[in-house]
């Protein structure tokens, strides 16, 4: 045989392809041992402390404060010494202080991409590509009105309102952190923020962030602490709260704060309707289903929870749908291949855990996404929920979670029926190719974002926010200023 | 001509589903999810495999007004031997000539296993009468060819009369007999993936065993979200009928880096059981020496300059 007809010999294509692990390092974060409250522009150390976890492993990550109540008045009486100086200074110097914060993000993108994934359980492309670069986007955005307020608010005198009083969820920490903090500031007022219990960290390393921009002292006071802290930052001496978070813990803070002068945004659940007519771009569709309810698995307040899908199409749909759920890599929140990563705590997966169980008990058909889950962390596969009907919970609560429930309609107007027959009113997803009922459903959908042939996208110049028990107040654009700002006539 | 049906298969509303619906592309959506498909991490063992197996799935072509046999002698040791120095590197999967140089390949190729695959129908313009179009391909079978690429009609196309595309697939794959053909769309050409998706169902409907992005001819053919939805169209193609169509990528594929996405892609929509010669190839000819650099940086550590990989 000559060395050619050796070669001819075509050994056979291995059959397995298998992805070797990507992780990110997580080298790029210097964690402390533990962390105190920044208060006034100094780190103060509390009485109390907890452990932080992350949840891919229950790995201990880091010692935070529990702030108490001394400490919480302490941090708003930072905030108030702080502004009367941070709301008379020139817009334009607010403006310089927000643009260096961007910058500084975006030059830390990694680091805070990486411990955003490490302590929140988030996959490291969302936090790569969305969190951290959307956050900096924020303040870019927001730095960009602080000198121009007059011009935004025209035939008013916009003033700033003084302390606000912030309190954010866990599913998307880094973000909501920069929803809040960019428009108070640019508005003038200052600011005590309050992370979620679970993920304290990237507001933490946050702290380093505002230091490096030289930020005046007590402009921006973060405290950590559980539901405790958060309780009494709403009873303290502040002007407004903002709060993100779920509807109960919401309506108690409305109840807390009737009667009292202090203003008041809310940004709570959803049970967000995906609706698919039989025109769509099938393909696309199913890619916006699953984006809709996996991303940050499904740890969204705006998930597109309920798929409404056009009877005549239901079949096919669900059948991509189970396909395209099958290629989910679940797994290792850090590495660069997972889409979907790990559930935030225990708490919720058993909060997860428990509706859908009471899913199969009302008797929906269940169907999960193969997948190997890692032994220890938190952990829970792709969901999908066929057979459903509006009376089930798994239709009605928020889950909260990667579990989506699929029901069917006939024409736009049961569409609209079903979709609007919630308590929550929080985002919508339409799919057809039809422009004129894209527009016609728009008009119809009691929710406060509806997106047209996409889903989960955000941007800082679009307001966001609810109808009903979604909450009230926007955040995002020019109306996402408002709620920060006394105008006057 | 045979009186054509007014529309082909598949494009008569079905009282049965059986064959997919044309439906239509999202643009936005479909150019994210390829971008979102294209950052998958590919390393160590992983490359390895992706990068050999991105050899063994490469049709090397020249289709040059200045090709020789002598061009294409040396094209053909290079696709049965890529890398003389290393000899666990395969061998590619075809070489890609026209039909004047089919016999200079043949010879050369003989034994090798390694494919020849010949353009014909009037490439690269496909704007000849029908008898012109078979003819080439006799003539291209005649002289050994094992596959045949031909272009479609896209001026029939693009005026609506999709039936004289359909038409003349099946005239040629009846010309073909046993040999393989691949349909060229040129995607350049048909400006929107909604044509794309069309011209893919058309094709297949018609009886192409692949259908392949482009000529080669023109820039921005074979891009990550035309290769996706050409992907889907054979996924519900499968899906409906249980037949499996393959898949080529050609023109502009030139980086090692980006033959992984192509291939990502392809698991990804399709799965492993389109990861081989049978349904996937990569047209190309500057591709196959990244590859080997590729491949030995893997194996040694360090990246060699250019004049260790030959230019045939």
């Amino acid at each position: 045989m000559t060395d050619v007809e050796k070669r001819s010999d075509r050994s056979p294509v291995p059959q397995d392809w298998t992805y070797a692990p990507a992780p990110e390092s997580t080298e790029i974060v210097e964690l402390r041992e533990r962390y105190g409250l920044y208060v006034g522009g100094e780190w103060l150390d509390a009485k109390e402390r907890y452990t932080t976890l992350s949840p891919r492993d229950e790995s201990p990550l880091a010692e935070v404060a529990q702030a108490s109540e001394a400490d919480v008045r302490n941090a708003v009486a930072a905030a108030h010494d702080a502004f009367g100086t941070w709301s008379t200074i020139a817009g334009s110097e607010r403006s310089k202080y927000l643009f260096r914060i961007a910058r500084i993000l975006a030059e830390r993108a990694r680091e805070f991409a990486v411990l955003e994934s490490l302590n929140g359980g988030k996959p490291i492309k969302e936090s790569r590509d969305v969190d951290v670069p959307l956050a900096a986007a924020h303040f870019f955005y927001y730095a960009g009105w602080a000198d121009k307020l007059e011009y935004a608010f025209p035939n008013r005198t916009p003033k700033a309102l003084g302390v606000a009083g912030q309190i954010i969820p866990w599913n998307f920490p880094l973000l909501m952190l920069a929803w809040k903090i960019a428009p108070a500031l640019a508005a003038g007022n200052t600011v005590v923020l309050k992370p979620a219990e679970t993920t304290p960290l990237t507001a933490l390393l946050f702290c380093d962030v505002l230091r490096q921009a030289e930020l005046p002292a007590g402009v921006v006071n973060i405290i950590t602490g559980d539901g405790s802290t958060g309780a009494a930052l709403v009873d303290s001496e502040v002007d407004k709260i903002a709060f993100t978070g779920s509807t109960e813990v919401g309506k108690a803070i409305q109840r807390r704060l009737a009667g009292t002068d202090k203003r008041l945004t809310l940004e709570l659940g959803g049970k967000a309707a995906n609706i698919v007519f039989d025109d769509c771009a099938l393909d696309q569709a199913v890619e916006g289903i699953i984006n809709g309810i996996y991303f940050n698995q499904g740890h969204v307040c705006c998930a597109g929870s309920r798929l409404f899908v056009q009877e005549s199409i239901y079949e096919p749909l669900v059948e991509k749908l189970k396909k395209r759920m099958a290629t989910l890599r679940v797994g290792d929140p850090l590495d660069k291949n997972t889409d979907v990563g790990a559930i935030n705590s225990r708490e919720q997966l058993d909060r997860i855990e428990e509706l859908v169980a009471a899913g199969k008990d009302e008797g929906a058909e269940m169907y999960q996404a193969p997948c190997r889950l890692p032994e220890r962390g938190y952990w829970f596969a792709p969901t999908i929920f066929t057979n459903v009907a509006q009376s089930y919970r798994i239709a009605q609560e928020e889950i909260f979670g990667p579990v989506l429930s699929v029901l069917t309609f006939r024409t736009p107007d049961e569409a609209i029926e079903k979709a609007n027959n919630t308590p929550y009113g929080l985002s919508a997803g339409v799919w057809t190719e039809k422009g004129s009922r894209i527009l016609w459903m728009a008009e119809r959908l009691r929710a406060g974002v509806v997106w047209a042939n996409t889903f989960n996208r955000f941007d800082p110049a679009s307001p966001f926010g609810g109808y009903k028990e979604s909450g009230f107040g926007r955040e995002g654009g020019l109306h996402g200023m408002e709620p920060y700002l006394e105008l006057t006539a | 001509m045979a009186q054509a049906p007014a529309l082909p298969r598949g494009f008569e509303l079905p009282l049965e589903p059986r064959l997919p619906r044309i439906g239509s592309i999202d643009q936005v959506a479909v150019e994210a999810r390829a971008g979102e498909l294209a950052k998958r991490s590919i390393k160590k063992d992983a490359k390895v495999w992706a990068l050999e197996l991105a050899l063994r799935c490469c049709d090397l072509t020249t289709l040059e007004g200045q090709d020789t046999p002598g061009k294409v002698a040396a094209l053909c040791s290079k696709a049965i031997r890529p890398d003389p120095g290393d000899p666990r590197i395969p061998s590619v999967a075809a070489v890609c000539v026209y039909p004047n140089l089919i016999p200079a390949a043949k010879e050369r190729l003989a034994g090798s296993g390694v494919k020849i695959a010949s353009v014909a129908t009037a490439f690269p313009s496909g704007q000849s009468p029908l008898d012109v179009k078979l003819r080439d391909v006799e003539d291209a079978l005649a002289l050994g060819a094992d596959e045949i690429d031909m272009v479609i009609d896209r001026g029939a196309f693009l005026s609506g009369r999709y039936a004289k595309v359909f038409d003349e697939i099946v005239k040629v794959k009846e010309a073909c007999g046993g040999a393989h053909l691949k349909v060229i769309l040129e995607v350049s050409e048909l400006g929107t993936y909604d044509n794309v998706r069309r011209a893919s169902l058309l094709a297949m409907a018609a009886g192409a065993d692949f259908i392949k992005t482009s000529t080669g001819k023109l820039p921005g053919a074979a891009t990550l979200p035309v290769q996706l939805v050409m992907l889907e169209a054979i996924r519900d193609v499968y899906d409906e009928t249980g037949r499996r169509v393959g898949m080529k990528a050609a023109g502009g594929i030139r980086t090692s880096k980006n033959a992984i996405q192509y291939l990502v892609q392809v698991h990804e929509t399709l799965g492993p059981d389109w990861l081989t010669p049978d349904l996937y190839r990569i047209g190309a000819s500057s591709l196959v020496n990244d590859i080997l650099m590729q491949l030995r940086k893997e194996r040694t550590g360090a990246y060699q300059s250019k004049d260790y990989f030959t230019n045939d």
